[in-house]
Order: structure tokens, then C-alpha cells, then sequence
């Protein structure tokens, strides 16, 4: 097992960050089998074999949501601009601009730093200090 | 504009950024409690009360042929800490000075921070039923001498052992406590937090409020914390001089294991 997932020293690495990292890792590799899932379909023919694939393809959308959520959930900043971007009609690149000129020029303001006014602490589970 | 009317405050937008930050950065050291238990939410300012599961008989049906049950429900609390800023040291924020007196709102974190773990680890009479109030182990002393901490502790952890309680285990000291254990190197220097550490296989925490220590199961389930509103700033009112602002939450909190802890008394 490799832990190629830090890029710092992990024993110095707060507890917090190894957890995020752990959690970005698993993000990416839900969606390299999201797209391995992909290319099978795309070439299988026996229409059995490609229920199962589509299945299984179904759970790593699963997979991908839940380590996307809970990054989320983590990272105020991260989770506005998500919410600007995601699931907004109109042209992405757009929407992903303004979000972010938003978002990075006034990091909370009146409106507070999330969607309902907190400071986005919620858990602190793996936090020492 | 939601409940916390910060858009009426008289407050710029980075200063704003500035008292959320400053608020994080001084409430996420002493709120001990949210490193140790399970956290649910936040479920919003309009969420009221967590579900039991649990009924409680009724008197008489409305008419015969029936009967009927009240549903049991755990009310959420509201916290709140007020305080004044000065608006002359708003503006030198705004104007780039890099030490804004915060004092008091550095005070108000500390203070809704210490109240979130006394009514979590030691309950708020009429409210919340906290951990060491229904844990049905007897407290076991602590005493005080910090080198002799690790005796209390293994046997705590012991004690858990017993009743089927796995681990990992964490330990909540009390600040007076923690500052004894950090201070503190056995003979031959091995620092005490790394002892006890080894003896719990989990993290130690600062516990502002605590009264003694805490021992506790780690591996979930056993305490549920329940926010509603999770901790925000918010504005009251202002003059030409101060504003005045609160820091608030709503939750609950729910013992679902009495057993999975073990007091160490001071």
C-alpha cells in the first residue's frame, strides 16, 4: 500500500490534513473508475456483462458524491464556490468566474462564510489542539 | 438576510471576514467536546428537537376504540455570548490595522466554548443530560500528582474494557489538568502526555470547564451531539461608538451508551 497521497512530511501533517488528503485520494480514484466503467461500456456488447458494469458504475457515482461531500463540508470557501457552480444553468466557465471573484474578494462579508450565516466549524473529530 | 441580521450591522464586508476568522480561529481550541463525539448537522436555526425514538403514555383517547402515545423529543438549547466591539477599531481594521482590539470577542468564544463542554460532559440542569451525570461507573480520583495520572487512567480504560466497551479512547482533561500533563515528564524524562497517549491509543484534549477528566470510547455511536444553528456571529444593535454582536448556537446532546465513559475526579 503506497501512501502517495502526501506531498508533505505526514507525521508533521495535522490529523485534519491527513484525513482530507485521504479523502482527496479516495475523490480521485472514484472518478478514474468512474471513467474506467466508462470506456468498458462503450465496447461491451454482451448486454449482461454491461447491467453489471452500468451497476457498478452506479456506485462509484455514489462513491464520488459522498468523498465530494465531505470535502465539501470541510472547506467553507470551497463549498461556495461549489454551490455557485454546481447544478447552475448557463455557461459553466462564466458562472465559475464570478463565484470565484465573490467568493476569494470578500471571504465571508455580511452574509457570512456559509449558506446559513455560521462559521462552518461543525465537527473537529480528529483534531487534537 | 437571515436571523442574525448581520446586514444591518455597521460593519464593512472584510471586516466582516475578519471577526469570522478571528471567532474560528479563537473557538476551535477549547471546543473540546466536538473532538470526542459524534456531531449531527447543522440542521438550521428553525430545527427544534431531536428524535428520541421514544413515546410517553397518554391519558385518555379522544373517544373509545383507540389509543394513543406522545412522541418523546430532546428540545435543542440556545447559547448565546454578547458582546460590544469598539466601531473606531472596526475602522482602523478597515484601514489595514493589523491588531484590532478583539478582546471581546475573544472572550465571548472562550466563554460559549466553555459552556458547550460543561453541558456536554457535565450536563445543564433542566436541559441536557451530559456524559459524566449518567455514566454508571463510579468516578475514579484523580488526584494530584500528575505522575501518578496514568494509574487512573489504565484503570479507566480498564473499567471500559470490562463492560464491552472498545475503543480507541480519548482522553478530556480539565484545563487545569491538561496543564499539569503537558508540564509534566516522568522519571527519565518521557514526557506524561505520551504515556497516556500509548495507554488510550487516542488523542488527548484540552477541556476548558471540565471538572477533573474524562475518559471515553471513541469508536462512535455512544454520544451525539445535535446542532441546529451551528456557532455564528451575530448583531444586536449599535450607537456611534460600540456595536453590539453575539456569538450563538442551538443544540442538543444525546447519551445513547451511559457506560462508554468514566469520570476521573479532581
Amino acid at each position: 500500500m503506497g501512501f502517495d497521497q502526501y506531498h508533505e512530511p505526514p507525521e508533521e501533517l495535522p490529523s485534519a490534513t491527513r484525513t482530507f488528503a485521504r479523502l482527496c485520494a479516495s475523490l480521485t480514484e472514484e472518478a478514474e473508475a468512474i471513467g474506467w466503467y466508462e470506456q468498458r461500456l462503450a465496447l461491451e456488447r454482451d448486454p449482461d456483462a454491461a447491467a453489471v458494469m452500468r451497476d457498478a458504475q452506479g456506485e462509484e457515482f455514489k462513491h464520488f458524491s459522498m468523498d465530494l461531500e465531505m470535502l465539501l463540508r470541510r472547506t467553507p470557501a470551497w463549498r461556495k464556490i461549489a454551490q455557485g457552480v454546481l447544478f447552475q444553468p448557463g455557461d459553466v466557465v462564466e458562472r465559475a468566474e464570478t463565484v470565484e471573484a465573490e467568493v476569494l474578494e470578500g471571504e465571508s462579508g455580511s452574509e457570512g462564510a456559509t449558506e446559513d450565516g455560521s462559521l462552518g466549524i461543525r465537527s473537529l473529530r480528529g483534531i487534537e489542539r | 438576510m437571515n436571523h442574525l441580521l448581520r446586514g444591518l450591522a455597521p460593519i464593512s464586508d472584510a471586516a466582516w471576514t475578519a471577526l469570522d476568522d478571528e471567532a474560528r480561529e479563537r473557538l476551535s481550541p477549547p471546543l473540546a467536546a466536538r473532538k470526542l463525539v459524534d456531531f449531527s448537522g447543522p440542521h438550521g436555526w428553525e430545527h427544534s428537537a431531536t428524535n428520541l425514538g421514544r413515546t410517553a403514555p397518554l391519558g385518555e383517547a379522544p373517544c373509545t376504540g383507540v389509543s394513543g402515545l406522545r412522541r418523546r423529543v430532546l428540545p435543542l438549547v440556545e447559547v448565546r455570548a454578547e458582546f460590544e466591539l469598539s466601531l473606531s477599531e472596526l475602522r482602523d481594521a478597515d484601514r489595514g490595522a493589523s491588531d484590532p482590539d478583539l478582546a471581546p470577542l475573544d472572550k465571548a468564544a472562550h466563554q460559549i466554548a466553555v459552556a458547550e463542554n460543561i453541558a456536554v460532559f457535565h450536563g445543564w440542569p433542566g436541559a441536557l443530560a451530559g456524559i459524566s451525570e449518567v455514566s454508571p461507573h463510579e468516578p475514579i480520583p484523580l488526584g494530584p500528582v500528575p505522575d501518578e495520572y496514568p494509574r487512573p487512567v489504565a484503570a479507566a480504560v480498564q473499567r471500559l474494557l470490562q463492560h464491552g466497551v472498545s475503543g480507541s479512547y480519548a482522553l478530556a482533561l480539565g484545563g487545569e489538568q491538561y496543564t499539569r500533563v503537558v508540564e509534566t515528564a516522568e522519571h527519565g524524562g518521557y514526557p506524561l502526555l505520551e504515556h497516556l497517549r500509548k495507554i488510550l491509543e487516542g488523542p488527548i484534549v484540552w477541556a476548558p470547564g471540565v471538572r477533573g477528566a474524562i475518559v471515553l470510547s471513541l469508536r462512535g455511536g455512544d454520544f451525539l451531539f445535535e446542532s441546529g444553528q451551528d456557532l455564528s456571529l451575530g448583531y444586536t444593535s449599535h450607537d456611534a461608538d460600540v456595536v453590539r454582536m453575539y456569538l450563538e448556537e442551538s443544540f442538543s446532546f444525546h447519551v445513547a451508551t451511559p457506560e462508554a465513559a468514566v469520570t476521573l475526579s479532581a
